[in-house]
């Protein structure tokens, strides 16, 4: 899905490029670049890391880019804000969530000239490009880790929803675990809520309370590892370091990485050679990176780091190919020698070994 | 600790800033004024407790500022719906839309910042009592704090004259006014009590049940206060079983779905909800009509001259 259609944007890039004759790049002096975020900037997360991602624009081109953001803004009602970037004489504009995904298209065809990108969608033009991140590569590590440290042989999941990317998650991690350890069992619980750090901690206690001893998370507050410390058991901190929060208890937390991208990005922007792209990046683009490996046996952060670089590599895909489905099946591999991009991104079933089901 | 503990446990921290926050609208309620905004009373109350307590290092000066942020934003709503007689669905969704904003700005420098645990009031001999010992004796004091105020709520609203006059102007401020009856300064002082229960509340989910702040972490339990007090039919001491009923549903559907039971998370987190829903409708199929609501809630109070 995305080489083909990052093709197919790239060719309608170069023919609106002929077409419009003058809208051919041109190196600039200054710019300015714009973000709209969908949460608070101070939550610790997801658009905390993105916001990461503009101070190091400001850092990397003093006196040439200059950044704003809109902080909190609602899926429902970002196209009013967008165009507010637009009008303002932004040259390059990132709207962060994936709900953001028809309103930044509306606006883009509006403004042909201003540079957008959005991550985690799949819609693009010849001036919108998309951008995402393979979290599954760091949950397939943290749950070798799990599998390891687990003494109770049950490790633990706080989901937000059960959509394709929360659940290849849950299955990178469980495949993670198997791998080291046959026997591990998991327990889901799906918060429903991205954001509700007091039913983010509830969910962490109810795992905890029935014998979980390593908790995985996939929403956005510390609340979840947080409850871990408290009972003396260990988690993962999600989106962003949460060691602070936790300095027993984390192992290591996969970290949204956008500031590499967002400053090459911006350099395309100034140089005249921005391009309507896909980019998913993982370990190896280190859009996705580990936090250090801390409160584990050296041989546990050892395999972790191994897996790491296995994986940065490209020497193993968590979702190498046979996988086997809840019934015993295979799923069929489309992909070479693992799942597609297309099957991890719409995933919708439990590997084998997960004796849950996905709420329907 | 057996499981069966640790879920009793967890209920109560989950019921707890719901009881408290529920009780002060039930107050406010109870003199004649509808005031929405608890969830921005209690967004502010959890910014401030928390600013303060990390500031000066105090989890007591933390409520006090939790508290009294509170009551100084009941006290903006009194001169809106007091003072001007304005409307008061009106004013208390602005001042829960500008309770969850300025909470943002207040907290701003906080976020990231985080308290050691309340420790729990040990009583001992007590407490090591088999299963009801850490239920009932070890728990930490606004728990304590939140049982005997609503009984201290009870007491004040049946059995005391300062109780009948408030109840009587939210009855009919009409009446109550002719016969001299002070409308304003009672409902004034109801309004503040009913901010400092919201600003508890905040300072309870902030200070207590997750030790961090965030921009939004109320995540909408004022909105269920709210709901608590019509489910409750005004009464405290069902204000109290709503409460630790929402909390139990609350809790034991994640539970549920750690376990196992096979049952869809998106029902089972929608349980609380259909519970009010149908209390509400139990409540009305007994009584012809939601009993129990005051006669002049909601309605702007303008003397006659």
């Amino acid at each position: 899905m995305f080489s083909g259609k990052v093709f197919g944007a790239l060719a309608g890039a170069a023919v609106l490029a002929l077409s419009a004759g003058g809208a051919v790049a041109q190196p600039k002096d200054k710019i300015k670049v714009g973000f709209i975020y969908v949460g608070p900037v101070g939550d610790h997360g997801w658009s905390y890391q993105h916001d990461q991602g503009r101070q190091a624009i400001e850092k990397a081109f003093p006196g040439k880019v200059t950044t704003t953001f809109v902080e909190s803004v609602p899926e429902a009602d970002s196209e009013r804000a967008i165009e507010q970037l637009a009008r303002t004489g932004h040259d390059l504009i990132f709207t962060t969530s994936f709900g953001f995904m028809e309103p930044t298209l509306k606006v883009a065809k509006k403004y042909p000239n201003i540079k957008f990108e959005h991550a985690t969608g799949f819609k693009r033009a010849p001036n919108l490009a998309t951008y995402a991140a393979k979290f599954h590569e760091g949950r397939y590590i943290i749950g070798q880790i799990a599998g390891k440290m687990t003494k109770t042989d049950t490790i633990g999941y706080v989901g937000a929803f059960p959509i394709p990317e929360v659940i290849a998650g849950i299955n990178a991690f469980y495949l993670g675990a198997q791998s080291v350890n046959p026997d591990v069992k998991i327990k889901i619980v799906f918060a429903n809520t991205w954001y509700d750090p007091a039913k983010e901690g509830d969910a962490a206690k109810a795992l905890l309370d029935q014998g979980v001893d390593v908790l995985a998370q996939h929403t956005d507050s510390p609340a979840p590892i947080q409850a871990a410390e408290a009972r003396g058991k260990f988690g993962f901190g999600q989106a962003s370091d949460m060691e602070r929060f936790a300095p027993k208890a984390q192992l290591t937390a996969i970290v949204d990485n956008w500031s590499d991208y967002y400053v090459a990005r911006t350099k395309a922007v100034l140089d005249g050679t921005w391009k309507s792209e896909d980019t998913w990046g993982g370990l190896d683009s280190k859009m996705v990176v580990m936090t250090p490996y801390k409160n584990m046996p050296d041989d546990v952060k050892k395999l972790a780091e191994e897996t790491e670089a296995a994986i940065r590599s490209g020497k193993l895909n968590p979702f190498k190919c046979p996988i086997i489905g809840q019934d015993g099946k295979e799923i069929e591999c489309k992909g070479n020698g693992a799942l597609s991009d297309e099957q991890v991104l719409g995933m919708n079933f439990y590997v084998k070994g997960i004796e849950d089901k996905i709420p329907q | 600790m057996t499981t069966f503990e640790a879920i009793l446990l967890t209920i109560v921290t989950a019921s707890t800033p719901l009881l408290i926050a529920a009780l002060g609208e039930l107050v406010t309620e109870r003199s004649g004024v509808l005031n929405l905004g608890v969830e921005g009373m209690m967004a502010m109350g959890a910014a401030c407790s928390f600013a303060a307590a990390v500031t000066f290092d105090s989890t007591v000066l933390g409520v006090a500022a939790g508290m009294l942020a509170g009551a100084l934003m009941a006290a903006l709503f009194a001169l809106l719906v007091l003072g001007f007689a304005a409307n008061q669905t009106g004013s208390g969704l602005a001042l829960t839309i500008l309770g969850l904003g300025l909470s943002g700005l207040v907290g701003a420098p906080f976020v990231g910042a985080r308290r050691d645990p309340v420790p729990p009031v040990d009583i001992p001999g007590l407490s090591d009592i088999p299963v009801i010992g850490r239920l009932f004796f070890e728990q930490d004091l606004f728990v304590y704090a939140s049982i005997t105020l609503t009984i201290l709520v009870a007491l004040y609203l049946v059995r005391t004259r300062s109780g009948l006059t408030l109840r009587s102007i939210g009855e009919n401020h009409t009446s109550a006014n002719a016969l001299g009856l002070p409308v304003w300064r009672v409902r004034f002082w109801a309004i503040l009590f009913g901010g400092a229960c919201a600003g508890l509340a905040g300072a309870y989910l902030a200070l207590v049940y997750t030790r961090f702040w965030s921009p939004g972490m109320t995540a909408g339990r004022g909105w269920i206060a709210l709901a608590l007090v019509v489910f409750a039919a005004w009464r405290p001491g069902w204000v109290l079983v709503g409460a630790y009923i929402f909390g139990a549903a609350t809790v034991l559907q994640l539970h549920a779905q750690a376990a196992q039971f096979g049952v869809p998370s998106q029902l089972l987190s929608a349980v609380p909800y259909l519970a009010t829903i149908l209390a509400l409708l139990l409540l009305s199929i007994r009584h012809g009509r939601a009993i129990g609501a005051p006669g002049s809630l909601g309605v702007p109070f303008v003397p006659d001259r």
